[in-house]
């Protein structure tokens, strides 16, 4: 059994444009490992949702993302403002998203319930005014 | 093995770094102080040629004078060629031209755009075909797309591309006019406006092989066009172009797509465009597109290293050779509503996942971790002085064995 990999992210929660920039770095390092389309596929669109809700709505934050054997494991960390109802918040079509944002195609609500169908295993760990922490594993 | 079209010429290169660093598939170092490229990553995009200093790159072709041994010779002129003269806004003068210099006919390409136009419309409109369609006009994108985005793979266009249409319809033509003549006496030269075409006509698409028997480079016409189309400026062409808006426009980015008469589309050009668009396409944050048409080089066609003029001339020039064409004279016949067997190309290119560090993935991930411990001990300034493009990807060919040792970094040497 290998050593895993770890890559580390500091998603900067001032820089809206370079939002998901993380997630096309984590792609090509997986095309590198070989791993498959569709696993790359999840773990990069799961990535990117969570990367963008950190700048959206918690000022940025740390991404890590974990290569084993048998499993990709992504950690998101913020310290934002929290998620007070998790539940409603899961809900398809649930957003506080600013106007600002919504021009460009975002609020739509379908972040965390597309981070949910992509990845295998997803736990939302949340506290109003100390952060959110949100993990999330794919299966190799 | 992918057959290529990009040549160095070694007794030019200088070793200067300058394509190395412009590659979009870091498929170039230097090696014995010379530029050498992996033809496993090389995507013909041409970018290396038209960025060196030296000249010393070129794309491969054919010269004209060498294949005189088919009876009947027939040009078949890329849209973008329209572009490269000035002051002129009748396309009968440059096929005179074509006449003049040699050929026995002219088959325009653009002819044969504008059915593939016609047979797009009717593809985007089978039920259960993945969208955004993809054209697969440009060759160098079809490679990208093979290489590095798998998943995009069966949004490709399945349809033959302009060139391939072009090259059955004006044999079947040829044969049509001239019943006398055999298969092998007939000779169908395309006239390329980059060195991608040269290698997918070396190449094919998927199983499909191309049609076309000689590739000749727009910039090797151009100059013999020159002299002929002043000889003949006092008479009148016996030619007539057979081609409309739609088919010239396919020379330019946006052209392709706009005359899919969808607004549901998005065209774009230049190499780092594409790979942006791609990336898009492939994580699914891009709006419903039904339609998207990419080229490699900026400008669409008319941007290819194959030609002469700069791409935005070029795009003007077209717009006044255009201005007083029909729409389009090249239409399926009004029942036709299928796109014809003959025009399929059956195959996708296959996958060949060329950023692989190993096929095994317990080594890939031991490699990983040993680039990653390399790269953070590199000085991280990607100067190109060690031969490959970036710290990062020097770090990967210590590691693949294909460098011998660290101290090909020169700069890190200074600091210890
Ligand atoms: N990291 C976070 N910190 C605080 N609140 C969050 C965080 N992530 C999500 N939320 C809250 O959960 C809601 C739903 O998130 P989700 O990603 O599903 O939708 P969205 O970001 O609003 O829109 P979309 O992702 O479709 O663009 C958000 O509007 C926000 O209120
Ligand atoms: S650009 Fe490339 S091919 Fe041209 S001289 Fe420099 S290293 Fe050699
Ligand atoms: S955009 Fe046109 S000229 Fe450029 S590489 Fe593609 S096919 Fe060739
Ligand atoms: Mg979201």
């Amino acid at each position: 059994m290998s050593e895993s990999l770890i890559f580390h992210f500091d998603v900067d929660g001032e820089d809206f444009t370079s939002a998901g920039q993380a997630s096309v770095q984590v792609k090509k390092n997986l095309r590198r490992l070989g791993i498959s389309p569709e696993i790359i596929r999840q773990v990069s669109i799961a990535m990117y949702e969570g990367e963008i809700n950190m700048v959206i709505h918690a000022h940025g934050g740390s991404a890590d993302v974990v290569v084993n054997e048998d499993k990709i494991e992504i950690i998101l960390a913020d310290k934002g403002p929290g998620i007070a109802d998790i539940e409603l918040a899961m809900q398809e079509g649930y957003s506080t998203a600013p106007d600002s944002v919504r021009s460009l195609g975002f609020g739509a609500g379908m972040g965390l319930p597309n981070m949910k169908r992509y990845t295998d295993e997803m736990t939302i760990e949340s506290k109003v005014g100390e952060g959110t922490t949100i993990k999330m594993v794919v299966k190799l | 093995m992918y057959a290529h079209s990009v040549e160095l010429d070694v007794s030019k290169c200088t070793g200067c770094t300058t394509c190395l660093r412009h590659c979009p598939t870091e498929a170039i170092r230097i090696r014995g102080g010379h530029a050498v490229i992996n033809e496993d990553r090389c995507i013909d995009c041409g970018e290396c040629i038209r960025v060196c200093p030296n000249n010393a790159k070129k794309a491969m072709c054919s010269k004209f004078e060498h294949y005189q041994h088919y009876k009947y010779k027939i040009a078949l002129p890329a849209p973008s060629l329209y572009g490269q003269f000035d002051n002129l806004d009748d396309v009968d003068i440059i096929l005179q031209g074509l006449l003049d210099i040699g050929f026995d006919d002219v088959f325009e390409v653009a002819q044969a755009a504008e059915l593939v136009t016609e047979y797009t419309r009717l593809y985007l409109k089978t039920p259960g075909i993945k969208k955004p369609v993809i054209s697969s006009a440009c060759p160098a994108v079809v490679r990208l797309i093979s290489l590095r985005y798998p998943y995009l793979r069966d949004n490709l266009m399945p349809i033959l591309p302009p060139i391939e249409v072009a090259a059955m319809m004006a044999r079947a033509k040829a044969k049509q006019e001239h019943p006398e003549l055999e298969d092998s006496d007939i000779g169908l030269y395309f006239i390329s406006p980059c060195a991608a075409k040269v290698s997918y006509i070396r190449n094919g698409f998927g199983k499909y092989k191309s049609k076309i028997d000689v590739v000749i480079s727009l910039k090797d016409v151009y100059f013999k066009l020159l002299g002929a189309m002043k000889k003949s400026e006092t008479e009148s062409p016996t030619i007539n172009s057979k081609s409309g808006m739609i088919g010239i426009s396919w020379a330019s980015s946006g052209g392709e797509s706009s005359a899919i008469l969808n607004d549901k589309y998005l065209a774009a050009d230049g190499i780092e465009n594409v790979n942006k668009v791609l990336d898009a396409i492939e994580n699914g944050n891009i709006p419903q597109l039904e339609f998207v048409e990419l080229n490699a080089c900026t400008g669409g066609c008319v941007g290819g290293v194959m030609t002469i003029e700069n791409p935005f001339i070029a795009r003007t020039r077209l717009h006044s050779v255009r201005r007083y064409l029909p729409v389009s004279q090249n239409r399926l016949s009004g029942d036709m509503s299928y796109v014809p067997e003959n025009c399929y190309s059956s195959e996708l290119p296959e996958y060949t996942p060329i950023a692989r560090l190993s096929e095994n993935f317990s080594e890939s991930m031991r490699m990983m971790a040993q680039i990653e411990k390399i790269r953070s001990a590199l000085p991280g300034i990607d100067c190109g002085a060690c031969g490959s493009p970036s710290c990062r990807a020097f770090a990967e060919d210590l590691v693949r064995g294909m460098v011998e040792d660290v101290s090909a970094c020169k700069v890190m040497k200074k600091c210890d």
